[in-house]
């Protein structure tokens, strides 16, 4: 089904985030949409889905102009959306999350959860995804998260797939697969619209590309451009896409991570007896495929991890067995792997949210009183530092694009006294202008004196921003290289081969 | 993560409690009687003595909770609920024990009663089952009782009709839903104050009504026909099931199907699993096409219905007659059975049932002369109200978006 977009504006109140925008995508075509955050992507989406009501323009399907009142509407004319911000109930299993507004009944409207069951066996082994129906959504990876999105727009039988950032979460094999499965849809006849800030991705499967910066489209652009190309245009400006650092300037070793172990409610082992200590003025990066044991380590540093034992000390004072509040209070920096639970209050501003856990003390307080014309001053500050879009700093953290939500979490992060920081996946849903600038951040914390420990699964980024890469593989660490070690040799060791 | 220490701790005053009552229980023997006329083969009394029944009591108790003890924080696990449950019935048992020492205990009385009181109660908490799995928090439930209960009352009177008393009932009951529902949904009000204005408002408008147009007329307007007793065959004969289950009223049948039926409604149908992903995360719903406002305001107002039934109890049912705010804060107490139930209905039922049983005792209690102030029975209600929802809930979730507006752009 061809789809074109004429002229489509959306305004929040007097802000415009969709600018007059035109976009074609022909049927059997995958139309990359690249745009910095806070660009509009994701709002000309939800305009198409009809999630939002457009404030001007037209959507047409095969030439004919589509009214859409609600989601309801989109989706019976055949688009299927794959949202940047799951659209999953924690509480309900995978099977009913997939089934919930098409759900197969027996008499008197029961469900027949079996038939759901089946419904999310068949998509699954039809795409290669291993996923119990009934798990509870909540419990999953935000990796296994995204799979369960994208099985419910493939149950549509949509013809126009929305795929609006997935692979920010997925591992590249996993992205890979992705990418196997938009090639596979594409050959089908189907249009896929496909946003994403990699541009590897981009490069690798788009047959077309529109670029759009601050809600107006500025231009197309080719697959075979260069990355710096495709940079540039979505920036405005020249970015340098490699991270420049001085050589390490080490002091002691003062974050030390000693026969860490740990279970899982299941009880099996999630941590195996890891051990690693991260100098002054170094960045420690732990590589390795999501999933085998990072997100239950960084847990472990925050305190929200059950069942550990072992020793984590911070300039000699053990961590483990404090409350989150107390790690954070011994200077602890810590940038969670899922910023919309564990990062941010939706419905708080963004002015509160840079302030969060700091909200009891000076400057932000005094006594029992909040100090709000200093906290407005910090706010705006860390607002243009971190090149953050938003209409202002009372927008509501839900308001924000997703990359300029991460940005917020990093900004709250990044401006504390810290004497260690813990950052998961710290880049994921930037663009390439922000990421430019995240990596300046961390590595100038690095040379302000303080260990860093990254996790990261992008290898790019691990080799580029570590000085000393530790590679975890089923809970263990299974070897701890130098950043310039060749790509196949950490991807054996990843795949857990050790010599 | 460390267990709560909330259980022991609660098992332990128990207990200590239960000690302090054993040296007080005067009286040699209390007999317990079980059967009644109607049964199908006769049970004899059963005759206990009274200390020394307490005492082992106690001792049941004291095991209990050192094994909760031993769980909490040797283990580091949690207590079972088999344990707390045997825990409760104990404590219950020696209370009972305590206040019927030296008398004789009807126990399918004292049941009955207890099942009966819980009637308006668990329509409530149906309504609020409805209401709060939508995401609309219901402190509306009160109204809706007290609408219910004066429409039926005036309706049956002029009709001389139960049937179409109920069906007024409910239809009252719709209407207070709805106005709940318009003000939370539509207009964004805080659904806490609505609640609570709404209560307000039908309480004056049922008294106001009451003292100009009923007390003038109470033949025609406030003299409505009762429910009848109807037993059923068989079933109404088993001993203690028959006569405390199957041998009510009408609005009693109802009550089993509509708890049963919210139940089957919310988890096993498609209606429920879109219900309960509007009152978790209605973004999500509205992306699969569920329409969000229109699935909150059939759900609250089905809610609305049961609760006008419910109300009728009151008048049809118990007092036979309309009085001012005769629902005397039942809306709230169903309220929290819901919150105790864990917003399941089977369990909210199970917790109403709970709440009529500490009421029936108190009027049970004054009956046989107790050896406690009639205004402590009054308050036993209320009291177990608090611990229960305080105390024995513990850390629950309910629906995540309730009381939060849904709003698109
Ligand atoms: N509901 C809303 N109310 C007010 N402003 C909003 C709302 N949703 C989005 N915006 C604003 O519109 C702009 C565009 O947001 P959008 O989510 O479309 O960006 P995006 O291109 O998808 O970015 P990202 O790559 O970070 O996901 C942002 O500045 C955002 O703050
Ligand atoms: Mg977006």
């Amino acid at each position: 089904m061809r789809l074109e977009l004429k002229q489509i504006t959306k305004k929040f109140g007097d802000f415009t985030a969709n600018d007059k925008i035109d976009l074609v995508a022909e049927a059997g075509q995958i139309h990359c949409l690249l745009g910095e955050n806070g660009a509009g992507k994701s709002t000309l989406m939800n305009v198409l889905y009809g999630l939002y009501q457009a404030d001007g323009g037209e959507i047409l399907l095969d030439g004919q102009v589509q009214n859409f009142s609600g989601p309801g509407d989109a989706m019976a004319a055949g688009i299927g959306m794959v949202h940047q911000h799951f659209m999953l109930v924690p509480v309900f299993t995978v099977a009913e999350n997939v089934i919930l507004g098409h759900e197969p009944t027996k008499a008197l409207g029961f469900l027949d959860i079996q038939a759901a069951r089946e419904r999310v066996r068949e998509i699954s082994s039809r795409f290669g995804f291993d996923i119990d129906p009934d798990a509870i959504v909540g419990d999953l990876s935000v990796g296994v998260q995204q799979r369960v999105e994208i099985i419910k727009a493939l149950l549509g039988d949509a013809k126009v797939l929305i795929f609006d950032e997935p692979t920010a979460v997925l591992t590249p094999q996993e992205t890979d697969e992705l990418m196997g499965i938009m090639r596979q849809l594409r050959d089908e006849g189907k249009s896929i619209v496909f946003i994403t800030h990699k541009l590897r991705e981009v490069r690798e499967v788009a047959d077309k590309i529109t670029v759009i910066r601050l809600g107006k489209v500025v231009g197309e652009a080719s697959p075979t451009d260069s990355s710096e190309h495709l940079a540039s245009m979505m920036v405005g400006r020249e970015v340098d896409l490699s991270v420049h650092k001085n050589p390490a300037n080490l002091g002691e070793a003062s974050f030390k991570v000693n026969n860490l172990t740990a279970f899982n409610s299941a009880g099996s082992k999630v941590l195996d007896d890891v051990s690693f200590e991260i100098q002054k003025g170094e960045i420690f990066v732990i590589a390795g495929v999501q999933g085998n044991g990072q997100t239950e380590l960084a847990e472990a540093i925050l305190g929200i991890q059950e069942r550990v034992t072992g020793s984590i000390t911070l300039e000699g004072k053990e961590l483990l067995g404090k409350s989150v509040k107390k790690v954070l209070d011994s200077g602890v920096g810590f940038v969670p792997e899922d910023r919309t639970e564990d990062g941010l209050v939706a419905d708080f501003t963004i002015a509160e949210n840079l302030m969060l856990d700091r909200s009891d003390r000076p400057p932000f307080a005094r006594g029992v009183q909040l100090q709000l014309k200093k906290l407005h001053q910090f706010a705006e500050e860390k607002l243009k530092q971190f090149d953050i879009r938003a209409q202002s700093i009372f927008s509501k953290a839900k308001q924000l694009s997703g990359g300029n939500q991460q940005k917020v979490v990093l900004a709250r992060e990044l401006s504390r006294d810290l004497k260690v920081l813990v950052a998961s996946q710290p880049t994921r849903g930037l663009d390439v202008g922000s990421i430019e600038f995240v990596h300046e951040q961390i590595v100038a914390a690095r040379d302000g004196g303080i260990p860093v420990l990254i996790v990261a699964t992008e290898l790019d980024e691990a080799t580029q921003l570590g000085d000393r890469v530790a590679v975890m593989y089923k809970g263990k660490i299974v070897g701890i290289v130098s950043p310039d070690t060749p790509r196949e040799e950490l991807g054996k060791l990843m795949a857990g081969v050790t010599k | 993560m460390k267990q709560s220490k909330k259980t022991p701790i609660a098992l332990a005053l128990l207990t200590f409690l239960t000690v302090l009552i054993a040296p007080a229980v005067a009286g040699d023997e209390i007999e317990i009687q079980i059967a009644t006329k109607t049964d199908l083969f006769p049970i004899p009394n059963l005759v206990f003595a009274a200390q020394g029944f307490v005492i082992f009591l106690a001792v049941l108790m004291l095991v209990l909770a050192v094994w909760s003890f031993y769980l909490t924080f040797s283990k580091n696990q949690k207590t079972p609920l088999i344990a707390t449950v045997v825990f409760g019935i104990a404590f219950v048992a020696s209370v009972l024990v305590w206040l019927f020492a030296g008398a004789t205990m009807t126990l399918t009385t004292l049941l009955a009663g207890s099942l009966a009181l819980a009637v308006p109660l668990i329509f409530g908490s149906m309504s609020g089952a409805l209401s709060e799995r939508v995401g609309i928090i219901n402190i509306a439930i009160e109204g809706q009782l007290l609408a219910g209960a004066f429409t039926s009352a005036v309706v049956a009177s002029i009709t001389d009709s139960v049937i179409l008393g109920i069906i007024a009932a409910m239809l009252a009951g719709v209407l207070v839903a709805a106005l709940l529902a318009v003000f939370s949904i539509k207009y964004l009000v805080d659904q806490i104050i609505t609640g609570v204005v709404v209560n307000v408002l039908i309480i004056g408008l049922t008294s106001f009504l009451f003292s100009t147009l009923l007390a003038d007329n109470i033949t025609v307007l406030n003299q409505p026909p009762r429910f009848e007793r109807i037993s059923i065959p068989v079933l109404g004969q088993i001993p203690i099931i028959g006569p405390v289950l199957f041998n009510q009223t009408l609005i009693v049948y109802l009550m089993y199907v509509a708890v049963i039926g919210v139940f089957l409604a919310l988890f096993k149908t498609r209606w429920g699993l879109r219900v309960r992903s509007v009152g978790e995360y209605p973004k999500a719903s509205d992306t699969v096409g569920i329409k969000v406002f229109r699935t909150r305001y059939i759900s609250v107002m089905i809610g609305g219905a049961l609760a006008g039934l419910g109300g009728s109890f009151f008048t049809l049912g118990q007092v036979g007659a309309f009085g001012k705010e005769m629902t005397n804060g039942a809306g709230y107490i169903a309220l929290a059975a819901l919150i105790f139930g864990r917003w399941n209905p089977i369990y909210a039922a199970l917790a109403a049932l709970l709440f009529g049983f500490a009421q029936n005792l108190q009027y049970a209690v004054q009956i046989v002369g107790s050896p406690l102030p009639s205004e402590f029975l009054l308050m036993l209600p209320y009291v177990l109200t608090v611990i229960a929802v305080a105390g024995l809930v513990g850390k629950v979730r309910g629906p995540a978006a309730a009381g939060k507006p849904y709003i698109k752009s």
